[in-house]
């Protein structure tokens, strides 16, 4: 049944862009609200009738997985959820994953935001995603959420060298110094592994200024794909690596399914996302082609005249 | 109520997408929604987590709960203090005749940014940078841990092809942007070669943009789907 509305839709689809190439080529006028039209279609189908496709973890993305799987078990690492409910859909999947492997590995997991809106994902994040899937792990033992600090960079600058100068207790005020999990912590230079979230300012940028580079910590950033092109430079120098958009986190998600098998039966809206991600940048793609078809002809045209 | 909150989101949502079509009404009602929303949740945040979370409690701290149960208590901060009047004198634009007062804190906190940024930028953001592409093309000198001697390994071919383009799209990057010789000859040939791989990159920063853009597309498209019209997924 889902093949059916699969094929309906990809020959709507296709006889709707040859409608509108006829229509550009007899110099007819195209609508913009048919071109939106089409993109909703292009990513409504695929989400209506799935389409999977098989993702393969690219390096860039494989380097934060190892380095998660390689870490020996009770190791601390560093989550930071620096993002909004709008950059949410584009980067929630891969804190998911990510939070899901370190726990499936015994480490020890600090929970905090740069974003004030990120404490609320964060916690939503938790209680909805996260926990569910394993029951045992305790608060303050297992993981902890310092939360939101307002700051920014300056956020960073402190907990270089002193966390709980900063962060005094966690979100629920039980000081930081009776955490089991900050025994051996007292700034972010004995963290095991730092993975900041986001895409804007402050950010995972920001983590790898104020903190990676001064305090040769390994930070690894998940980061919204606008946001990614500007992340390549810094790797694999000062970055362990990028997981960028959706497709670094269905990547992510596809990886954690081959590794550990157990994680096929929890939701993984990256590799979800990736259908409408591929048939509306196909639909992008034939626009862009069908605008230089009617450019080049046009021209020629004129040349004749 | 989840249901209303439900309802109203995507009554937002589809108000938001109605921009599409054309300017109308509903729009200008979701846009001044959000905006007003977004506004007051920051007013709100802030004042929790600054003027009372870290000024309030740091003068006047509360007792604390610590994970034993134990009660615990803590010093009053006073260094607070100068943070405080700081930001009082900064609101003090709103007085015209005194609002000249204002540009101290403006001044400390322009001081501070800039000195916190400037080390940091110029280690990462340079150092680092021209470390990272000044590197070894064909391979390089490792510790052999078995004779405790350096022995040359070398790289693979696909190695080697990686780290030329980094080094030659670097190099005829920074030509191209070299304004102060004209772009003739071999000068600029190595410019244009420059321009391609200018032209590649913002290639693969307009495909990256496409992909975040049609992300929030497909999580709005997700949530009226399923969220709001009920289909079952």
């Amino acid at each position: 049944m889902d093949n059916i509305g699969v094929i309906i839709s990809l020959i709507l689809i296709l006889g709707g862009l040859v409608t509108l190439l006829i229509r550009s080529l007899q110099a007819r006028e195209v609508d913009r609200r048919i071109i939106f039209l089409f993109i909703f279609l292009a990513v409504a189908a695929p989400i209506l009738f799935p389409m999977t496709f098989k993702e393969k973890a690219t390096q860039v993305v494989k380097s934060v997985f190892d380095k998660i799987e390689n870490l020996p078990e009770g190791s601390t690492v560093l989550l930071s959820f620096d993002f909004d409910p709008a950059m949410a859909p584009e980067v929630q999947p891969m804190a998911n994953a990510i939070s899901r492997h370190c726990f499936e590995k015994g480490h020890k997991i600090i929970f905090m935001s740069l974003w004030a809106t990120g404490q609320a994902l964060l916690s939503h994040s938790l209680s909805e995603f996260i926990l569910p899937g394993f029951p045992e792990k305790e608060n303050l033992v297992d993981y902890v959420s310092i939360g939101y600090k307002a700051g920014n960079e300056g956020v960073l600058n402190v907990i270089i060298t002193d966390i709980q100068k900063m962060f005094p207790t966690d979100v629920n005020s039980v000081p930081l110094d009776s955490i089991p999990i900050f025994d051996n912590i007292e700034s972010c230079k004995d963290l095991d592994f730092i993975m900041s979230i986001g895409g804007g300012k402050p950010g995972p940028k920001e983590w790898v200024l104020f903190v990676g580079d001064p305090g040769d910590v390994p930070v690894g950033v998940g980061v919204a794909a606008v946001v990614a092109p500007q992340m390549y430079p810094y790797y694999p120098g000062q970055i362990v690596g990028i997981l960028g958009g959706v497709k670094g986190a269905a990547e992510y998600e596809s990886e954690l399914i081959r590794v550990h098998p157990r994680f096929a039966e929890m939701d993984t809206p990256g590799l979800r996302m990736m259908g409408p991600q591929t048939l509306a940048h196909v639909v992008i793609m034939a626009f862009i082609v069908i605008g230089n078809v009617v450019f080049f002809r046009g021209r020629r045209r004129e040349k004749k005249e | 109520m989840e249901h209303f909150a439900v309802w109203v989101a995507a009554f937002l949502t589809l108000g938001i997408v109605s921009f599409l079509y054309k300017d109308n009404p509903w729009y200008k009602l979701s846009e001044a929604i959000f905006v007003g929303i977004s506004a007051g949740y920051w007013f709100v945040v802030l004042f929790w987590d600054n003027i009372y979370g870290k000024f309030w409690n740091g003068i006047f701290p509360e007792e604390l709960i610590d994970s034993a149960g134990n009660v615990v208590t803590r010093e009053p901060d006073y260094w607070l203090l100068v943070g405080a009047v700081l930001g009082t004198l900064m609101l003090l634009r709103l007085i015209p005749k005194i609002g000249w007062i204002s540009r101290w804190p403006l001044a400390f906190i322009i001081g501070c940014t800039s000195g916190l940024y400037l080390i940091n930028y110029f280690s990462s953001n340079m150092m680092r940078q021209v470390e990272a592409t000044i590197m070894p093309l064909v391979g390089h000198w490792v510790l052999d841990p078995a004779t405790s001697q350096n022995a040359f390994s070398a790289f693979s071919g696909a190695d080697i092809f990686s780290n030329l383009v980094l080094v030659i799209g670097t190099f005829t990057g920074l030509v191209y942007f070299y304004f102060s010789k004209e772009h003739r000859g071999a000068f600029g040939g190595t410019a244009k070669v420059g321009i391609f791989f200018i032209m590649i990159t913002f290639g693969a920063s307009f495909g990256y943009t496409v992909m975040s853009r049609m992300s929030l597309l497909i999580g709005r498209a997700d949530f009226l789907l399923f969220d709001w019209l009920g289909l079952v997924r």
